[in-house]
């Protein structure tokens, strides 16, 4: 796989046969930087250390191992603009609103935090959840986490950093228990070839916990670039529920990245749902810093046409008794290519480690793709890591056993990935996402 | 309950078939009237199963001679949920699990899709739950089978009762049970019995396949078919079961190898 050169049949954009100097193109990436709002000058010195480490780096080919399977030869023909301040309507975005959240929610429209549609009434006081010029105000120890998580010097997440001008800030103090989620929207108003960095930044200190919702949506089609990066640090024993649902455009690029620490004695459980966007890559890294830490990973990524999506998820132990328990499942239809590399470190300090990783991919198509590759780093000796991938397809007898009670061939697949999928969504733990998602499962044309 | 009269619900001529390049079918012959139990014994291997298996419509036969009339259709033209919503039913051997879709879903969406091909309106869940709450009580079932996913973690006795639920909510014309019986302790057997006993009417059929005569004491048969090498060898009333059990399969086979000499 050392193929740099655009292969794909896309004839629509001509330009792809053409190489592009990927250092340069990054560089016009951070020539677009917006300005600091004067609010924010504090914050300079945090984007120009992650503008020098970005100078540094290209956007990367295939050659790099961790890119070995997504081609982004397709972005870096695009000449990405930034968006025009766009201003919406609440009822544009209503749809995507959680009832349950309908009181502790932020909006963000490219990226940029919306007042008018957000709504944050019904947390209990001292629950900061708002936008970074406010919280830069309010929250000292912001500086002590903004950019601050292991994996900063990646190259997209350098981008994001080096361009910070907003973001949703969550924090919330010790003993405190959020009962309400908090859901953070990510809007795009999907104008073509314009460039969004998502932020935000997830602060649980010990002893709270808290329910995110995440979302990542479009009001309209578009070639947007939606580059995100989250970052969450959770306090010992605090316990963070989080939900990630990547709803983009299906002609959009989503790159994001969740970065979580762990200390001792905390709980972070994630559930990420891939649906959307041309090519989507999510890294969701995990580091744990303290003793009898416990992390629960849940990803499903269900994708047709010529969808590519990838999750590159990262585990890192490095206390004792720390446990983890990851599911991925994949579901790919026509030509859609899915990649899951599951990565999980333990060193030798982190004895009696307890890892579980199963991969399940389910492949609708003769032409549809999946890359699985659990890579599992153990130096201890006394642990327990197990990992497992399977690649399947419906069976024949699966089909005629839904057949002969009466459900047509279409939809006793449909009924079958269906059940394949749903598993992950049982995690969600909030109602109405649920329910929406296992309506968009349950009717998904394949 | 065998009247002379009645509508012939299913009628196999000459049929043969093939499993890859594999004939297992040779040349087979049935006529099920409505109202009546059909057995059809016969020992591994002699075709029973492919035979319950392809009139269902699965995939994995082919066949290559002969005719399956269903009620006057042409059923081997039919695609399989054609034929489930037509008024054929196989309860499986062995039932799929479905982990991820609750047996009440799947009953709905099952007993739906029959409704829709009767131009009728489709259940809601509210008034389906009622209608199937009526069913389990037939098959001394709990209902909380019902949000339990499809099979998954049933034991052999209640995926078998399942599949007669399955049926009870079907109401088909033609019930193929291929062997509901296998694999049942007694208490299991008299209950699934017990219930394939009062989905008969004078409207339907029952196929049954099986190898145990056991099975016939309590859904009595109105005939008993012994089937071997594709065919049925002989046909009988359910004291044929009895003297298979008593004499063995070897009796049929060389009582047919005399009729052929002669």
């Amino acid at each position: 796989m050392t193929v740099e050169v655009s292969t794909s049949t896309d004839t629509t954009e001509p330009t792809l046969k053409a190489r592009v100097d990927r250092s340069a193109y990054l560089a016009g990436l951070l020539k677009l930087r917006p300005e600091l709002p004067e609010e924010l000058a504090e914050l300079q010195g945090v984007r120009d250390r992650a503008l020098a480490i970005a100078q540094e780096l290209a956007i990367p080919t295939t050659r790099d191992e961790e890119w070995r399977f997504t081609d982004l030869s397709s972005l870096v023909h695009i000449g990405f603009a930034l968006p025009d301040r766009a201003s919406i309507s609440f009822a544009q975005i209503e749809s995507f609103i959680l009832p349950e959240a309908v009181n502790s929610r932020l909006v963000f429209v490219d990226g940029t935090y919306a007042p008018d549609l957000s709504a944050t009434d019904d947390l209990p006081e001292g629950v900061l959840v708002t936008n970074l010029s406010v919280a830069v105000q309010f929250l000292p120890s912001l500086h002590n986490y903004l950019a601050k998580q292991q994996g900063a010097e990646e190259v997209f997440t350098a981008l994001n950093t080096a361009s910070l001008i907003d973001g949703a800030i969550v924090h919330v103090p010790k003993n405190q228990h959020v009962e309400t989620p908090i859901q953070i929207l990510f809007v795009s108003t999907a104008g073509v070839a314009t460039i969004a960095h998502p932020r935000c930044l997830v602060i649980a200190e010990s002893g709270s916990s808290l329910t995110l919702v995440e979302e990542f949506v479009s009001i309209a089609d578009g070639g947007y670039f939606t580059n995100a990066v989250t970052e969450i640090a959770i306090a010992e024993n605090a316990q963070v529920n989080h939900t990630r649902v990547q709803r983009e455009s299906e002609t959009a690029f989503h790159i994001g990245k969740t970065a979580v620490s762990q200390a001792r004695d905390s709980r972070y459980s994630c559930s990420a749902i891939s649906l959307g966007a041309k090519i989507a890559r999510h890294n969701l890294e995990v580091y744990q810093t303290g003793e009898q830490t416990q992390t629960t990973l849940n990803g499903l990524t269900m994708i047709n046409g010529e969808q590519v999506g990838d999750t590159h998820s990262k585990i890192a132990f490095t206390k004792p008794y720390g446990t983890s328990d990851q599911v991925q499942k994949c579901i790919v239809g026509d030509r859609a290519h899915a990649i899951f590399n599951g990565k999980v470190s333990v060193p030798q300090a982190a004895q009696l480690t307890n890892a579980a990783q199963l991969s399940r991919n389910l492949l609708l198509s003769p032409r549809a793709r999946i890359d699985t590759k659990p890579q599992l780093e153990i130096t201890a000796d006394n642990v327990k890591c197990a990992h497992g991938a399977t690649v399947s397809q419906l069976e024949d007898d699966e089909v005629f056993y839904l057949q002969s009670r009466g459900l047509n061939p279409e939809e006793a697949r449909k009924l079958l990935t269906y059940a394949f999928a749903i598993e992950i969504i049982n995690h969600i733990p909030v109602a109405s996402l649920k329910a929406n998602l296992t309506t968009i499962i349950r009717t998904q044309q394949l | 309950m065998i009247n002379e009269n009645s509508e012939v619900i299913l009628s196999v001529k000459d049929l043969t078939a093939d499993v890859g390049d594999t004939q297992i079918l040779k040349g087979l012959n049935l006529e099920i009237k409505a109202g009546e139990i059909h057995a059809i014994m016969g020992p591994n291997g002699s075709g029973k199963s492919t035979f319950s298996k392809l009139l269902a419509g699965h995939p994995a036969y082919t066949v290559t001679g002969g005719e399956v009339t269903f009620r006057g259709q042409n059923l081997l033209e039919m695609a399989p949920d054609d034929r489930a919503k037509s008024g054929v039913f196989l309860a499986f051997q062995y039932p799929l699990e479905i982990p991820g879709v609750s047996n009440l879903d799947f009953l709905r969406v099952s007993y739906n899709a029959k409704r829709k091909q009767e131009g009728l309106e489709e259940l809601d869940s509210f008034d389906f739950d009622e209608l199937v709450r009526t069913r389990l009580d037939l098959l001394k079932m709990d209902a909380a089978f019902l949000s339990r996913s499809v099979n998954e973690g049933f034991s052999g006795g209640e995926k078998k009762r399942n599949e007669i639920l399955q049926m009870a909510l079907l109401e088909p014309k033609l019930g193929i049970l291929d062997e509901i019986d296998s694999g049942l302790d007694i208490d299991a057997l008299k209950v699934v019995a017990n219930g394939v006993n009062q989905l008969r009417t004078s409207d339907n059929a029952i196929l049954m396949i099986t190898h145990y005569q056991r099975l016939l004491d309590y859904i009595v048969p109105d005939f008993v078919h012994v089937m071997e090498g594709g065919r049925i060898l002989t046909t009988g009333g359910k004291e044929l079961a009895f003297e298979l059990e008593a004499r063995g399969y070897e009796w049929v086979r060389e009582e047919e190898a005399a009729e052929v000499a002669r």
